[in-house]
């Protein structure tokens, strides 16, 4: 009940804070001064196909304008696209808004998406986003192919055959792997990706202005007349290392925007920053998963099990104390950030502490076959999960009065590799960040048997016949009503255990105004004015 | 001489091979797969993930593996790293950067070690001395990380004498504070080794000789006194100068330096 409370005030907070910084931006704000930023080294060069991380994501759609782009609450708003319709979800036409060009002065044309698509969907360039164009006609992820479902009519009109209906499928086309490129980019990828020529809100201060390991200059883009026109002069992105030392530098005024806080800070910098921290959830999921493969975690007795460890869970009582409230009690399986997240699923009583239930649970299962041996849960020593963890593990302690502890591995990598080769001795830490704000990106990817993030091989046919139905609906509204339903059967079966969504915690110096932090948890830019 | 140089470069050949072998196997003894770590939660298709290990030669055997790097170093290739820098441009926009904050560490721990050494070393048992030997203890004591953070905090963030972080340029300015840091725990070495030096000399034979022979008390201390302590302090600070550069990685952390321990 309180996780509900807690949205609400989160809510209200933040539009009474935007509401107030509108007035305030009309009258000042210097329209040349420079923002500076943290951010990271991006880990592969800029091209948008190759980039999923955080670090260049934001370099990336600063430099970009896609066929659309997201607001503060995700909802699409049109960049480059004047219109993208379908009639039967599968067949897309897309119209582009003429008078678009990119900053070396090329027209940006039907030919710039695809392009970009192709060359992010060839097997052979091996980017990292390849899988973005899985559902479009022609994707081979075993051999290299031409997205043949993508038609070009003329300079301003494209059509996109898909593989099968997707209703929300222009719901993801603000992601970076979709951005357009100028003919250069093709011509050498290689000086494209150092160097990169865009037609979004922002452009390289000069050429070689990506100074590695240190940060990146971007100045307002003159020629940008989209719907993110930049109310400052710039961004100054600071790759840090280290993010006590990005908040000792907002706390000195040497840098005015931060969009994390370091854990040792979580306690202090509401009164550090009393009018500028902000503090909502993000579109990152975590839990964990508790692999089919166990004895006694399959079948009906692993049902049970699941859902009597997911009672016995005190996830108010961990977020409290052990995150100082930046994370949120998790009520479904996506983000409340999402349009179509829903805190009063069917059975989502599941997610709240019930120990008398959940020693009900145990001990039908117990019923079936009795419990032996210990129990643990996985996580990579080198990301500090290891405090909520051993929180976690004390909580299903002291609710069931089974053995159970904590289980380290020493790298992300390691964990990864005995996760992959179904190797593991109990449950494993899950997360998910969302690419783009749709419940079905925080679905399919983890639970669609097959899907690539599916690690523990969840398997349930009417889940994805659920699915299925989501992606086939006429409209985005009966889409969410499906997902909703998926998730319900989801709650029943638990293949992840949900904990909590992460926050974004961000905090800003006196001398900018209007931070507000869209969907991805990162600012937009854009909005921030500067004295 | 001759025979004796030569050996010694011969005997660099097996160090040389060893000590890559090892660091590279060490590495590669790590569990799991670099790679697939590379993309989180988030793994893109099997076909992509064998052209990238292909592209860094991960698809080899270890041995192989190996054998292609060593191939590469002595053709003057260090390899790239993942964003596509090759790691000879990395390493040589970031050594010069360590490279100033050493010698600026050096520089600060012999003027001040020395010169605090010597004065405590003269003024044996005196408040002065007193005080230098409690606070030497302190820097001795406390790890280099700490006294960063707080010394980070205080001029920083308390008091807003300097920027808590180093730009991408780090000029030599911007590394007085942490070259400070940096300088701590050896600059108490220094006042401790002076300070003990300077006042067994005192007492040297020599010294009584040249008070003796009626020299002033000012150039017996400074010519006679100072100068032969200095022996087993400048052999300190000679061996210090690599062990700096090695310290310099917890220090470049905490002020975002971007010298070779940034580089991970």
């Amino acid at each position: 009940m309180s996780a509900i409370a807690f949205m609400a005030v989160g809510a209200v907070a933040l539009t009474g804070c935007a509401g107030g910084n509108e007035e305030e931006s009309s009258s000042s704000g210097d329209a040349s001064a420079i923002v500076t930023t943290n951010g990271s080294e991006p880990q592969n060069p800029l091209i948008t196909t190759n980039t999923t991380e955080t670090g260049g994501g934001k370099i990336a759609t600063s430099l970009f304008a896609g066929l659309v782009s997201y607001d503060a609450d995700g909802a699409i708003q049109n960049e480059v696209a004047e219109s993208i319709e379908s009639d039967d979800a599968t067949n897309w036409t897309v119209t582009l808004e003429e008078g678009w060009e990119f900053t070396n002065g090329e027209a940006v044309t039907s030919q710039s998406f695809v392009d970009s698509w192709n060359y992010g969907a060839k097997l052979s360039n091996a980017q990292s986003a390849s899988y973005f164009f899985d559902d479009i006609v022609g994707y081979n992820a075993e051999a290299d192919s031409e997205l043949t479902g993508i038609k070009v009519i003329d300079d301003t009109h494209f059509t996109v055959e898909l593989a099968a209906p997707e209703a929300d499928w222009p719901l993801r086309l603000g992601y970076t792997a979709y951005m357009p490129w100028p003919s250069v980019a093709l011509e050498d990828i290689t000086a494209f990706g150092e160097n990169p020529i865009g037609n979004g809100p922002y452009m390289l201060a000069e050429e070689g202005a990506w100074d590695h390991e240190v940060g990146i200059d971007l100045v307002t883009n003159p020629d940008y007349d989209g719907v993110r026109k930049p109310a400052n002069g710039g961004l100054n992105i600071v790759f840090y290392t280290d993010l006590d030392a990005a908040y000792a530098d907002v706390q000195s005024g040497n840098l005015d925007v931060l969009d994390a806080v370091p854990d040792s800070a979580f306690s202090t910098y509401q009164d550090d920053f009393p009018e500028s921290a902000v503090n909502q959830p993000a579109a990152i999921f975590q839990g964990f998963n508790m692999p089919y493969y166990l004895e006694h975690w399959s079948g009906e007795e692993g049902k049970l099990r699941r859902a009597a460890l997911s009672m016995s869970i005190n996830r108010e009582e961990i977020t409290d104390v052990i995150f100082q409230g930046t994370r949120t009690p998790a009520t479904d399986f996506t983000s409340p950030v999402l349009d179509g997240y829903s805190d009063k699923l069917k059975g989502a009583e599941v997610l709240e502490y019930n120990p008398e239930e959940a020693v009900k649970l145990w001990a039908e299962a117990d019923a079936i076959s009795p419990y032996t041996g210990t129990f643990d849960i996985a996580y990579n020593s080198d990301g500090g999960h290891q405090a909520w963890v051993d929180a976690v593990i004390n909580s299903v302690v002291n609710t069931l009065g089974i053995e159970a502890s904590g289980k380290a591995y020493p790298t992300f990598a390691a964990s990864l590799a005995d996760r992959e080769a179904n190797a593991l001795t109990g449950g494993v830490r899950a997360g998910w960040q969302g690419d783009y704000p749709s419940l079905y990106n925080f679905l399919a990817p983890l639970y669609l048997a097959g899907a690539g993030s599916n690690y523990e091989d969840y398997n349930s046919p009417e889940f994805e016949a659920k699915l299925k139905e989501g992606t086939k609906a006429a409209t985005v509204e009966e889409a969410t009503k499906k997902y909703q339903e998926a998730q319900e059967i989801l709650l029943a079966d638990l293949p992840t255990i949900p904990l909590w969504y992460s926050n974004v915690v961000g905090v800003s110096a006196d001398t900018v105004d209007n931070v507000t932090f869209g969907w991805d948890s990162v600012p937009l830019y854009h909005a921030i004015t500067k004295e | 001489m001759l025979w004796y140089t030569g050996k010694r470069i011969l005997q660099m050949i097996p160090v040389f091979f060893g000590a890559t072998f090892l660091i590279y196997f060490m590495v590669f003894a790590l569990p799991g797969d670099p790679i697939a770590a590379l993309y989180g939660d988030r793994p893109p298709t099997e076909a992509v993930l064998e052209q990238v290990r292909a592209r860094y030669n991960l698809d080899q055997p270890f041995i192989v593996q190996y054998l292609l790097y060593i191939g590469g170093i002595f053709t003057g290739d260090f390899g790239t790293t993942f964003s596509g820098r090759p790691v000879s441009d990395v390493m040589a926009a970031a050594f010069p950067i360590t490279f100033r904050l050493a010698m600026l560490a050096l520089l600060f721990e012999a003027f001040f070690g020395i010169l605090v050494g010597f004065v405590a070393g003269l003024r044996k048992g005196k408040w002065f001395d007193n005080s230098a030997l409690v606070v030497s203890l302190l820097l001795i004591s406390v790890p280099t990380f700490v006294i960063g953070f707080i010394a980070q905090y205080l001029f920083g963030v308390q008091w807003g004498i300097v920027r808590p972080t180093v730009s991408g340029d780090a000029n030599w300015n911007e590394l007085i504070l942490p070259a400070f840091v940096l300088a701590s725990v050896s600059f108490a070495y220094i006042v401790r080794l002076t300070r003990a030096s300077v006042s067994d000399n005192l007492s040297a034979d020599f010294v009584r000789t040249a008070t003796a022979k009626g020299l002033s008390r000012r150039r017996v201390v400074t010519v006679h006194v100072l100068r032969n302590s200095l022996v087993p302090v400048v052999t300190f600070l000679g061996v210090d100068l690599g062990s700096l550069m090695v310290g310099a990685i917890v220090t470049e952390g905490i002020f975002i330096i971007k010298g070779v321990g940034g580089t991970g």
